[in-house]
């Protein structure tokens, strides 16, 4: 179908895309960036903003920088731009191997990471990173800016604390420790498909025992987080297939899931299991790409 | 709802559109420049048959709105072949007999020749990734594959 009838605004400068916020954010105006989202709901009637703001006329947003301890994303950063590494060693290869596994590639060349926080689909790929590296959101409206960490940013599947006068302008995604290494792993029915499961597990290793483990799970719950319980029972342990499936099987317990038409509540249980531990065995497997600096 | 006029850059020739707003990209080829090449099939940016390249990147163009596409360089099927030359890609797929009833055939050209332009140093597996972009429902795809290998031939992979 064709999306329903709107004003398209194309500001040149994030200022006046602020302002365009301002103005018209009350009657429901929305940010247009990707539009890979948005436009299909437009298109299926779910969405009807009588005002787009197009962001992809402004200089500059397109930006994808290491800066200290984090990497800056501009709001115009594509997926497709992650498909080789924007960073040195492990990151930039997980970076790169998630990016791919993003809907398909017509999709990721106009989609972008900060378009995905902004929506917050709970199977979206670069919100379960952002969980699980940790980042923080940078807001701006004609008030000013405030940077919103990753703990405070989901309200629920689809649902941020993005006041609708906001603009995400970047998101500042935590780099990893060095010696870390990764593993991503995600099922869906097709390729390309919305993810009915996805994890990303991360360790370094210091003496033969896992240290700073991180284990985030998406897709299976409405917001993507981390599973304290799950780190913490591999926290100090030797990585290793039993010790992957025996810190795995405590997700079952500690996930409540999402349920739909063609997915059960238990089955995404059983899935939040098998893709933490495919994402673990995938971190523990040598790969050169992913090897740390030091290795 | 509001009309604008603005200039579209498609194949290298500049077309006038008047268009409302809320026109895609797919639309305004059709209907505006009058070219027909570009299918639009579900129009929610699933199956792939719209696919353009603007700016060298593919794209769907159902998802992208006419006006967004202003300034933009926007290659289409028509824009394929040179002349009476077919390009390489679209020879492959009546070698391969890669299309039945025809109607993906230009978002598969655009999708193949957009991406490898794109990262020529894709793997095998990668174009395979890449063609499960868009949907065919007469060919099961193994003559689309075949195509694509012919006209753009990967190295085999490293062995282990």
């Amino acid at each position: 179908m064709k999306a329903p009838p709107f004003t398209l605004h194309r500001p040149a400068t994030v200022d006046e895309a602020v302002a365009l916020l301002a103005d018209l954010a009350d009657e429901g105006a929305l940010v247009l960036a990707g539009g890979q989202s948005l436009v299909p709901m437009m298109a299926l009637r779910l969405a009807y903003p009588p005002d787009l703001i197009d962001i992809n006329g402004i200089a500059g947003l397109d930006r994808i920088e290491v800066s200290g301890d984090h990497l800056v994303i501009g709001a115009l950063a594509r997926h497709h731009d992650f498909r080789r590494p924007v960073a040195p060693g492990p990151f930039g290869a997980l970076l790169a191997h998630i990016s791919g596994e993003i809907a398909h590639y017509p999709i990721r060349t106009r989609g972008t990471f900060c378009g995905s926080l902004a929506h917050a689909d709970p199977a979206s790929e670069w919100c379960l990173t952002a969980a699980t590296l940790g980042a923080e959101m940078v807001l701006q409206s004609q008030a000013g800016r405030r940077a919103v960490p990753v703990a405070e940013w989901f309200e629920g599947a689809m649902a941020t604390v993005r006041e609708p006068e906001e603009l995400l302008v970047e998101v500042r995604l935590s780099r990893p420790a060095e010696d870390a290494v990764w593993g991503f792993y995600e099922f869906n029915r097709r390729a390309g498909d919305f993810a009915i499961g996805a994890a990303l597990a991360g360790y370094r290793l210091e003496g033969g025992a896992m240290r700073d483990v991180r284990i985030g799970v998406g897709a299976v719950e409405e917001v993507p987080r981390r599973l304290e319980e799950v780190e913490a029972a591999l926290e100090g342990e030797a990585p290793g297939p039993e010790a992957f499936r025996t810190a795995a099987e405590i997700a079952a317990r500690a996930v409540e899931p999402l349920e739909d038409f063609a997915t059960p509540a238990d089955y995404r249980r059983d899935l939040a299991v098998t893709v933490i531990e495919r994402a673990l065995l995938e971190a523990g497997a040598d790969r050169p790409d992913q090897r740390g600096m030091a290795a | 709802m509001s009309r604008e006029t603005f200039r579209l850059t498609v194949n290298g020739a500049s077309y006038e559109v008047t268009a409302p707003d809320r026109k895609t990209l797919g639309d305004a080829l059709r209907e505006d420049c009058g070219l027909t090449g570009t299918h639009l099939g579900c129009e929610h940016g699933v199956c792939g048959t719209c696919t353009v390249i603007v700016d060298g990147r593919p794209v769907r163009s159902c998802l992208m709105f006419a006006r967004q596409a202003e300034g933009a360089q926007v290659r289409t099927v028509e824009g394929l072949a040179k002349g009476d030359t077919l390009h390489p890609l679209q020879q492959a797929f009546i070698d391969a007999h890669a299309l039945q009833c025809g109607f993906c055939t230009p978002g598969f050209l655009m999708l193949i020749v957009g991406a490898l332009e794109q990262d020529p140093d894709m793997t095998e597996e990668d174009l395979a990734h890449v063609l499960s972009s868009n949907l065919c429902r007469c060919t099961g795809y193994a003559s689309i594959a075949r195509a694509a290998l012919a006209a753009y031939p990967r190295p085999a992979p490293a062995a282990e």
